[in-house]
């Protein structure tokens, strides 16, 4: 017994037959479905040289659903034509009709109706013959009853052109005895079961081979969001570097610690209300460690620390002004507050993966959330060399070998570069990260002992996820309206192959 | 970061040389600039307003040069090749000289005292026997305008007019006045009108739009006159049609209003700097004074050179390289910073021109002999600083959570922390106030009014964007809310939720949501879920 009753129904007849047999034509003989009959075929193909079967494939026409409306109900013509009553009908009316706007103009156009302007009431739609002959129905019924040959080539692609016919290609199998042709094939069994073991059973039957080609069963579980994914593998890289991860669980932050603890003037555009979130309730911030709020005030507005400042009035409702932070170097500016709180002072490596908040205009590569990647390095004698060496280490870590760097600004860090890496795909350098030495006007104010340098970089999460994982549009990767589909799909992450 | 737009063939005419695209490209880089993009007034205007509009438009090859935002210095082309032929060593950096008109009459500008609630600040210059052509007075132009759109944060901080002096005399006036009380012929109108009559007219008008509300509720305008009441600008929106300058002005006066009188006097300096190079006497500028209400008379611009004392093991420290001091103080002479070594050998005295307004520390030095040595040839090393790696307690957790609900079927989504006020109110059955949320102050659209108070409608969401996917859906998230303070309402179905409680703290609550909460998301299928808090589990 061969798998399953069409497979033997199909060896039996091959049997009998003289030659060879259509898989479509055996369907019909059988009343099956056709793809039942292709699966028979397929699973003795499998059995090896027990059959022989080609794949042909012919071209057929068949009616669409309008076509197969039309064979029955008549064309959009022929059916406006006899909506029309003798007195006729307003054209608007007959507009109104499900066949109206496509049957009024080929009616119009086979000459089979009129319209008379100048009736009272707007125009009117009168018969213009007596009675017409509905060949495009005619020819329809003609394909219905497949007969398509007798319509012209001309005729059966005007019929397409209306969207009645379409070409559709079959394909079947001529199945034909192979070498090993037998009708009794012996049963092979798809899975080793537990009674085969106990048995030894297992040693005398057959196993079916395995279909590669087939799909598989996608087990059912849980998924892990591709962009929390990666997160995982960043989190990952920065503790083997032996950094230790920042709080960053306030998304509401005060304008102090997210601009002016950074030495971020406050004229500062993106301060301005077009680039931040600012908060309506609560509107302000109160409490401040007053004693370092006075020497940040006093760096911006006069200098110090060796620095000529920027020279303005610094507003303490500027600073007090509350919003939903808009970087993640808020935390680091609070940690490294902490830090230097400490006396004496220890080297610390920080890290941070968080999200913030941007008031601006969105597109497919931007959205008013996103989530920064940032890294810290506090200690005595830290130098741009070093900085660079790091940033290599940890792009290494990420599978980007080449990288190269840009002088840039950034209100906050001096020196600071960007990191450039070179894009095969793109065959050119794209901007990997943002780095830099953070000013002296941001840390002595904060009590870092003089000497002390801190080098930090940051990136963005989602635009390696994109990368990553091929998106193109953020919207698909990230809120309420992702298709769940690519969560689902989403393979694991491994960025360092 | 601005971008500046410049003529290919004009600048390499201006850089003595020329460059493939490739080459410039590098070039930019190496100096901290970007090329942002090579193209054509009329490719741009092919790419805004289609093929048809671009007919006939010029095909001149531009270069869209991006410039550090604090490099007010490099914002047109004059600064642009200066910088680059200083870096290059092709040229010495001009000093520039505030000089006193040849006639002993120097131009007087008077501040009155109603400008002090408005705009109390001004300065101003001269640019005398000035040679404009067709490109250098676009460029004059450009160049205002982006100072406007940068350091004069659109005009709020600082405005430029500038004037052909001889068809006004000065002294001038800086005053303010009810708006009612001004009238004059604005640039390009054919009639006077009064300052309301203009603010009216401009409220139409694509570009100065975008300043009438630096003014506009103020009950006086400023205003500048000169001594027979021709009227110079109304700062910071217009000038006056009377003083504009042309191909053929030969004296330029430059006024600058602001509320910020750093940043003018920076303004002020970076313009006369860049185009004093079109002058008779190169490089010169013709000094004006200030008169302030109190009496006190200041002249400007003040051009003014200040020294810096670095020392060049700090340089070499903060690099991670060793130069000599002599090498350094070549390297920042190449960025346009005269340097020198002196003292012990080991000092280096630099000179900081009134162009770099940018160097305010000792670590803009650093900087800038950093990217005259090269960032990429610069030994990078591993710092030794030894540390032991921490995991934050929280995402500790979150992290061994979010695994074991994935192998538990829950499916991760990733939902915004902003929302609509509907969203955590209204569909979940409750009143806004009770939910302690934290409101947006400027949200542009209502996606964006509230920081959400529960993950409850962020899920929600998810599933009725995903209405199509086989069901049961199970999903879940772990990430922060924002509450003013602890609060919880109700989304459950009565008699099928239960408030979850861990060794007898309340931390959240499980069951069947409300129907109607069910249906204000556009669901069908009933839904259950659990909202915890991970904190107390720390």
């Amino acid at each position: 017994m061969a798998d399953g009753p069409v497979a033997q129904l199909l060896l039996q007849r091959l049997e009998g037959g003289d030659g060879g047999l259509d898989s479509l034509e055996l369907a019909s003989a059988l009343g099956l479905e056709h793809q039942v009959v292709v699966g028979a075929v397929k699973s003795l193909q499998a059995l090896g040289e027990v059959i022989e079967a080609e794949l042909r494939s012919t071209q057929r026409w068949e009616l669409t659903p309008e076509g197969q409306e039309t064979a029955q109900d008549g064309s959009h013509e022929a059916r406006v034509f006899h909506s029309l009553p003798p007195e006729g009908l307003v054209q608007s009316e007959l507009m109104k009709l499900p066949s109206g706007k496509v049957g009024f103009s080929k009616a119009m156009s086979n000459k089979w109706i009129r319209v008379d302007k100048n009736v009272p009431g707007g125009p009117r739609v009168f018969r213009a013959v007596d009675s017409v002959e509905d060949l495009v129905q005619a020819k329809l019924q003609l394909v219905q009853d497949g007969e398509a040959e007798r319509l012209s080539e001309k005729e059966r692609n005007e019929l397409k052109k209306r969207k009645l016919l379409s070409e559709v290609t079959l394909k079947t199998y001529w199945v034909s005895k192979g070498s090993a042709f037998s009708t009794s094939i012996s049963k092979q069994e798809a899975e080793l079961s537990p009674e085969m073991i106990s048995s030894g059973s297992w040693r005398d039957v057959k196993f079916k081979a395995y279909n590669f080609s087939a799909k598989g069963v996608i087990p059912e579980g849980g998924h892990l969001h591709p962009l929390m994914k990666v997160r995982t593998q960043f989190r990952q890289i920065f503790l083997e570097m032996g950094f230790t991860e920042m709080p960053t669980d306030n998304f509401i932050e005060s304008s102090f610690w997210n601009f002016d603890a950074l030495f971020q003037p406050q004229q500062h555009p993106a301060r301005d209300q077009h680039d931040t979130f600012f908060l309506k309730d609560p509107a302000e911030a109160l409490d401040f460690p007053m004693d370092y709020l006075q020497r940040v005030k006093l760096t911006h507005s006069q200098g110090g620390y060796g620095s000529q400042g920027y020279k303005y009035d610094w507003k303490l409702e500027e600073a007090r002004k509350n919003l939903l932070r808009t970087h993640t170097t808020a935390a680091s500016a609070r940690a490294l507050y902490r830090l230097a709180q400490q006396k004496p002072f220890s080297p610390a490596k920080y890290f941070s993966i968080d999200r913030v908040f941007r008031n601006e205009t969105l597109d497919a590569t931007h959205l008013a959330e996103f989530h920064q990647i940032e890294g810290v390095v506090a200690d005595y004698g830290l130098t741009l060399g070093h900085l660079m060496g790091i940033l290599k280490e940890f792009f290494t870590k990420l599978g980007i070998t080449n990288v190269r760097f840009k002088p840039a600004y950034n209100p906050y860090t001096e020196p600071s570069m960007e990191i450039f890496s070179y894009h095969q795909g793109l065959k050119k350098w794209v901007e990997v990260g943002n780095s830099g030495v953070f000013r002296p006007e941001m840390l002595l104010p904060m009590g870092l002992p003089e000497g002390v340098s801190v080098i930090a970089w940051g990136l963005s999460l989602e635009r390696p996820t994109m990368i990553k994982y091929g998106i193109s549009n953020i919207r698909e990767l990230v809120g309420h309206k992702v298709n769940l589909q690519m969560v689902y799909d989403s393979p694991l992450c491994r960025l360092d192959t | 970061m601005p971008t500046v737009s410049v003529k290919r063939d004009l600048l390499f005419r201006a850089l003595g040389r020329t460059y493939t695209d490739e080459e410039f490209d590098e070039l930019c880089f190496e100096f901290g600039l970007e090329l942002d993009e090579i193209t054509s007034e009329k490719e741009i205007i092919s790419k805004e307003q289609g093929d048809e509009r671009a007919e006939g438009a010029s095909d001149v090859i531009l270069y869209k040069i991006d410039v550090p935002a604090n490099r007010y210095d490099l914002l047109c082309l004059e600064g642009l090749v200066r910088g680059l032929q200083v870096f290059k060593e092709r040229i010495k950096a001009p000093r520039y000289k505030r000089i006193k008109p040849n006639n002993g009459q120097i131009q007087r500008l008077i501040i009155m005292e109603e400008t002090a609630e408005v705009r109390p600040y001004a300065v101003a210059a001269v640019l005398r026997n000035i040679k404009f052509s067709r490109a250098r007075y676009d460029s004059f132009i450009e160049l205002q305008e982006k100072l406007h759109q940068n350091i004069c944060r659109r005009r709020a901080l600082v405005a430029i007019g500038t004037h052909d002096l001889d068809t006004i005399s000065g002294p001038f006036t800086y005053t303010a006045k009810p708006p009612s009380d001004i009238k004059f012929r604005a640039l390009t109108q054919t009639k006077e009108h009064t300052a309301c009559e203009l603010m009216d007219l401009y409220k139409t008008d694509n570009h100065l739009k975008h300043f009438l509300h630096i003014i506009e509720n103020k009950p006086l305008y400023p205003v500048i006159y000169d001594s027979n009441g021709v009227v110079l600008s109304m700062p910071p929106i217009i000038n006056g049609d009377h003083s504009k300058i042309t191909l053929k002005t030969r004296n330029v006066f430059i006024e600058c209003t602001g509320t910020d009188l750093t940043k003018a006097k920076i303004v002020l300096d970076v313009i006369v700097t860049m185009f004093s190079e079109y002058c008779e006497k190169q490089f010169t500028v013709e000094a004006a004074e200030v008169i302030y209400p109190d009496g006190k008379s200041y002249t400007y611009p003040e051009l003014a050179y200040r020294k810096e004392m670095v020392k060049a093991d700090l340089i070499n420290k903060q690099i991670g390289i060793s130069e000599t001091p002599a090498n350094l103080a070549k390297l920042l002479t190449r960025m346009y910073l005269k340097s020198e070594v002196i003292g012990d050998g080991n000092q280096i005295e630099i000179e900081i021109p009134p162009t770099r307004a940018d160097i305010i520390h000792a670590c803009d030095i650093v900087e800038d002999a950093a990217i005259a040595y090269g960032y990429n040839n610069i030994q990078m090393t591993i710092p030794k600083t030894y540390t032991i790696a921490n995991q934050l307690p929280l995402n500790k957790l979150t992290e061994l959570l979010r695994h074991d609900l994935a192998a538990a079927g829950f499916t991760e989504a990733l939902t915004f922390a902003l929302c609509s006020q509907e969203d955590i109110a209204d569909k979940l059955g409750m009143d806004i106030s009770a939910t302690k949320a934290v409101h947006i102050a400027n949200p542009k659209t209502a996606e964006f009014q509230v920081a959400r108070t529960t993950l409850l409608p962020g899920l929600l969401k998810t599933i009725a964007a995903n209405r199509k996917m086989p069901l049961p859906l199970k999903l879940f998230e772990i990430s922060d809310i924002v509450l003013k303070d602890s609060s919880r309402g109700s989304a459950f179905f009565p008699g099928r939720c239960a408030e979850v409680f861990v060794k007898g703290q309340s931390v959240g609550k499980l069951g069947v949501l409300h129907p109607d909460v069910i249906t204000k998301f556009e669901l069908t299928m009933p839904c259950s879920a659990l909202e915890i808090s991970v904190e107390p589990f720390l």
